[in-house]
Order: C-alpha cells, then sequence, then structure tokens
C-alpha cells in the first residue's frame, strides 16, 4: 500500500470510530442489565440481557412511537415525493422565465432556523385545528424537506436526456405519462435518494414535533424516547434499546437501497 | 393531396431567426432528404412537424390535416432521433413495444408486429436484451424498429447515422434504402452529410441560415445548382469560383488569366464554377502552380495557385508531380456554371 492510501485508510477509520463509537455504546448499553449500566467502572462488555427491550415495549409503550413515527415520516416522504417530482420535472424541463430564482428561493426556505419558523407555524396549526392530528406534522416537515428534494431531484432530472420524453411523446405519451413511464425509472437512483434524505429527517426530527405533537398517543420516536421517565432515574437502559429500534430500520433502509442509489441506471441511453 | 405540406414556416429561438419561410411538400411514399451545414435549421423543421417545438408562423399538413395545435401523440408520426433515444430500462422487445402498448393493442397483435419488425431488420436475437448491451450498429436498428412497428403516416430521421463509424454508415445508408422501398413509408430525411443526402433521397432540399435553398432530385442539385451556396455546398472537392466578366458569348476571367464560351448569358460581370473532379492536367488555357497533392484514395486533390487566386484540380491516384511545377489544365473540359450575384444565370 502506497504511504497515501495509508493515510488515507486511517482517517476514514478514523472518522468512522469517531462517528460510531456513541453509537456503538448506546447498541452494547441496550444489551445490558440494569447491575451492568450502573457498575463502576463501566463494564464495556454487555451480558446480552434483552430485558431493557422487554420493558421498553411493554412498559413504555414503544411501539405505539415506532407506529406515528412510521406514518409520519411515511406521510412526509410520499408528499413531499409527489410534490418534489413534480416541481423538479417543470424545473428542470419546461422553459421558464426566473428560473434560477426559483431555485434560489427555494434554497433560502430551508435557511430560516427553525426557531424563527417556531412560533408562526404553531399560531397557524392551532387556528386550523392542527395541533396533535398527524397532518399537523406532516405539513410543517413537507415544507422544510420540499426544497432538498427539489434541488436533488432537479440535478437528476436535467442530466437525462430530454429525446427519451420526446421519443416517448412520439410513441403516445403525453407529458405526465413520459415523466410516469419513462422519466420517473430511470431517475430512481434520485427518487431513491432524496426519499431516504426525506425519510431520515422526518423519522429523527425532534424540535416540531415536540412543539407540536403534545399528546403522549400521537408523539413520533425521538420526543417519544425522550420523555421516557422512571420513578427516580433516568431508564437509561430502556432509552438506549428504543434508541436503537429507531436507528434499526434508517440504518437497514440505507444498506437495502444504497445499490439502487449508487447503480447508474441511465447507462446506454443514448450513444455512450 | 396526401404526404406532407409545409407552407412558410418561421421559428424563432430568442433573437435568433431558425426558420425564416420555409415551404416544401413531400409527397405520400417519397424519401425526401432536408441537407444543409450545421445551424440551418433543419432538425428544427423535424421538431416542428413532429409537434415538439411550436411554429412562430406558417402551417403544416400531414395527409391534408392540419397539424397545428396537435399534440405529438395525436400525429401519427415517428422520429428517429440521432441520439437513438432508447427507453434503457426497457429491453429491445419493451423498447420496440412502447408505441404500440401506449395505444393499448392486445398483446398477441404486439407480439407479431414485434417480431415482424425485428425480422425485418435482423435484430431476433437482441429482443431480449437491454440498449446498453447493444452496439451502436444494433441501437440504431432497435430505434428504426421502434419508429416502423407502428407503421405511422410519416417518418421523421434526425441525422441517424452520425454517430456510426464510417464502414457501418455505409452499410446502413443501403439498408435504409431499401427499407424505404419494401415499407413505401413517407420519410423525412435530416442530414449535413452529402454522400448521404445523395444515395437516400429522391428529393433533396438544401437548407442554408433557414431558408431553402433548392429542391430537386440527388443528379439535378449536383449538377445544376441553383446558386452559389448550393454549388459550393455540394461536391467534394469543393467547386471552384472565378470571378470575371461575359463578354461576346464567352466568360473572361483576369486571374487567372483564361477565357472559355458559355451559352445564353447576358454579358456582364460573372462568377464561373467548375468542379475540381472535371478538371485534371492536360493542355490548356488555365495555368496553376502546383502546391499540395492530397491522396484520397482513389484520386489525387491538386492544390493550384495562379497568383493570388487558389483553386483545385483532381488526377488518377498514381499521378507524379513536383510541388511547384507548372500545370495547365482545360477548363473546357469542365461543365460551367455561371452565376451573377448569387443566382445561376446559364
Amino acid at each position: 500500500m502506497r504511504r497515501g492510501h495509508l493515510i488515507a485508510a486511517l482517517a476514514a477509520g478514523g472518522f468512522c470510530l469517531l462517528a460510531l463509537a456513541p453509537f456503538a455504546w448506546l447498541v452494547l448499553t441496550s444489551f445490558k442489565t440494569q447491575l451492568e449500566v450502573t457498575a463502576i467502572p463501566p463494564t464495556p462488555w454487555p451480558g446480552g440481557s434483552l430485558e431493557f427491550y422487554r420493558s421498553a415495549l411493554s412498559r413504555y409503550g414503544l411501539m405505539h412511537f415506532v407506529l406515528n413515527s412510521l406514518i409520519v415520516a411515511g406521510g412526509t416522504t410520499a408528499c413531499t415525493l409527489c410534490l418534489g417530482v413534480g416541481a423538479a420535472y417543470a424545473l428542470a424541463r419546461l422553459r421558464m422565465p426566473g428560473r434560477p430564482w426559483l431555485m434560489g428561493a427555494l434554497l433560502l426556505v430551508s435557511m430560516f432556523p427553525q426557531i424563527s419558523l417556531a412560533g408562526p407555524i404553531w399560531r397557524m396549526l392551532q387556528a386550523a385545528g392542527w395541533l396533535n392530528p398527524y397532518q399537523g406534522l406532516i405539513i410543517p416537515y413537507v415544507t422544510l424537506t420540499l426544497p432538498l428534494a427539489v434541488w436533488i431531484l432537479t440535478s437528476y432530472f436535467s442530466e437525462l436526456p430530454r429525446e427519451l420524453e420526446e421519443a416517448a411523446m412520439l410513441d403516445g405519451c403525453g407529458r405526465l405519462g413520459a415523466l410516469v413511464r419513462v422519466i420517473l425509472p430511470l431517475a430512481g437512483p434520485g427518487v431513491f435518494t432524496a426519499a431516504i434524505l426525506v425519510f431520515i429527517y422526518a423519522w429523527n426530527e425532534f424540535f416540531f414535533a415536540l412543539l407540536i405533537m403534545t399528546r403522549r398517543a400521537v408523539q413520533t420516536l425521538p420526543v417519544g424516547i425522550a420523555l421516557f421517565q422512571g420513578q427516580f432515574t433516568m431508564p437509561w437502559g430502556e432509552i438506549a434499546a428504543a434508541s436503537t429500534v429507531a436507528t434499526a430500520p434508517l440504518v437497514a433502509l440505507v444498506f437495502i437501497f444504497q445499490r439502487r442509489i449508487v447503480s447508474g441506471l441511465s447507462a446506454g441511453a443514448v450513444k455512450g | 393531396m396526401s404526404g406532407l405540406v409545409i407552407e412558410n414556416l418561421h421559428k424563432s429561438f430568442g433573437p435568433e431567426k431558425v426558420l425564416d419561410g420555409v415551404s416544401l411538400s413531400v409527397e405520400q411514399g417519397q424519401l425526401a432528404v432536408l441537407l444543409g451545414p450545421s445551424g440551418c435549421g433543419k432538425s428544427t423543421i423535424l421538431r416542428l412537424v413532429a409537434g415538439l417545438e411550436e411554429p412562430d408562423a406558417g402551417r403544416m399538413l400531414l395527409g391534408g390535416q392540419d397539424l397545428a395545435g396537435l399534440a405529438p401523440k395525436q400525429r401519427d408520426v415517428a422520429m428517429v432521433f440521432q441520439s437513438y433515444a432508447l427507453y434503457p430500462h426497457l429491453d429491445v422487445f419493451g423498447n420496440l413495444a412502447f408505441p404500440l402498448r401506449m395505444r393499448r393493442e392486445p398483446k398477441a397483435e404486439i407480439k407479431r408486429k414485434v417480431s415482424e419488425a425485428a425480422r425485418l431488420l435482423g435484430i431476433e436475437k437482441l429482443l431480449g436484451k437491454k440498449p446498453g448491451q447493444l452496439s451502436g450498429g444494433q441501437r440504431q436498428r432497435v430505434a428504426i424498429g421502434r419508429a416502423i412497428v407502428r407503421s405511422p403516416r410519416l417518418f421523421l430521421f434526425d441525422e441517424p447515422l452520425s454517430n456510426l463509424d464510417a464502414q457501418l454508415r455505409g452499410e446502413m445508408r443501403l439498408e435504409l434504402a431499401a427499407l424505404h422501398r419494401k415499407l413505401g413509408a413517407t420519410i423525412v430525411y435530416v442530414t449535413h452529410d452529402q454522400t448521404e443526402a445523395l444515395t437516400l433521397g429522391q428529393m433533396i432540399v438544401v437548407l442554408h441560415q433557414g431558408k431553402v435553398r433548392q429542391v430537386g432530385g440527388p443528379r439535378e442539385i449536383y449538377q445544376r445548382p441553383a446558386n452559389r451556396f448550393v454549388a459550393g455546398f455540394l461536391g467534394f472537392p469543393p467547386m471552384n469560383f472565378f470571378a470575371g466578366a461575359v463578354e461576346e458569348g464567352r466568360f473572361v476571367c483576369p486571374a487567372p488569366a483564361f477565357s472559355l464560351p458559355v451559352e445564353g448569358v447576358a454579358p456582364g460581370p460573372a462568377v464561373l464554377g467548375l468542379r475540381p473532379e472535371e478538371l485534371t492536367p492536360g493542355e490548356g488555357p488555365l495555368r496553376g502552380r502546383l502546391e499540395l497533392v492530397e491522396r484520397v484514395g482513389g484520386q489525387s486533390v491538386l492544390h493550384l495557385r495562379a497568383g493570388e487566386a487558389r483553386f483545385t484540380a483532381t488526377a488518377p491516384a498514381d499521378f507524379h508531380a513536383a510541388a511547384g511545377a507548372e500545370l495547365s489544365l482545360d477548363p473546357a473540359q469542365a461543365r460551367p456554371h455561371v452565376f451573377r450575384g448569387d443566382q445561376r444565370i446559364n
């Protein structure tokens, strides 16, 4: 191995260690017993007990929060993609004045600090009576994730050759048909990338969820976990177990779709 | 009247005038070639006919039907793109079947039509492959297959051979001519390649700067170019032009000094065009010093100079002469093309 490679490998390894260490500690903790958690000095390796998982599921109603999170994150992803695909296609393909300004304005939306949005959003939702129903959380999430999705999708759509849709339109599709039958399948990697990023955002978001969802029954995972309460102590073990459960689907999702994200589906479309 | 009729078509992109009053008509079953240098507007004509762009003014009739306001899919027109534009996520069968599926034809019918088109183009064995696994020539065939499979009223070919290597291009050219005879389809074919135009076209439309410069058969366009642009654009090496004047039935050129008889031309200043392939070294009044011999396979192209004027002539492949040699040529061997201003006058 050349020296440059060695340095790069060491740097990458160090970075991974740094990034993953807290998460690793969390996962290890989740498999400990109450005794191991509070032991001094701390024990690094757990005994492999599933006690915390059991109690997180039964006593704290973990699956309930998982369900809420699935509804909110899934709903957000679906809405954002539907709107984002349409907007991105228009931005990528239609000749319209002020396109760069529109793209810039989109970016601007995502630049506001959340705290500056919190007040107005809360008031609007309150007026609509949407504090606590799922759409009350989904709609702010959609507005916050839409700019990112539109940017990703626009750049993907712009790279696909125009002739493909033109061919589809001559072959009997309308614009919408060409988009659905030709462009979307080819933009698959871009759509997946956007979907995963949006899903992760909605799955992990804490601030708005805490603000908007005040009833325990509709709270999402991050808020639900954060509000785990013991009678006398913080239930660290249950929090670790719940956090592991909350993270696992995301990791699985990324691993499953990694190939699709990376693979260049559009190879061979035109002369190449 | 069936076939395609285009009347006074105008199109600008921003300040750039791309089509400036183009009119032409293509008869049913005819293969018309739109020929011109890049940027002359030929591809724009196809896109307007296909409905991918809207004209600023003018009319297009296909089989007597006005195309204005019809969406691309309503026009029953098929196009073969320069880049092929195959659907990369579908296999060859899927690509060929796509237009038929869009029309909701029955499955058995789709299968029959696709295998018929595949047989016609010799791509039966490729039906299960994705476009990415095909060579350039094979993709080209698939693209043509996708166009012919639904028997449209009109085919549009947009420089379909320009991405192929020279040998394959020659083969496909002949195959396309044969295919046209077999299908008897109406085709508008765009190219900048004059060989392609001359071998394929029953009718050639020469375009330049958004205007039709000449319409005619391949022989007519080559042998009687209507203006200096067409004269200079067709033929390789390009036609020689000599500035001079017509006096008493003769064209007189001051430099290089020579004259030759021309018929039926009024006296006055004129430009004489002579094709290099009709000028060969021999005995004659046109003299020039040899600057360079360019060997192009079957013949040699001679680059000559007489004072300030440069011109080209041709000689057999085994022609031998040192650079700087004085050669004389007989311009009377060549068919004279006489122009005044831009227009042909003889």
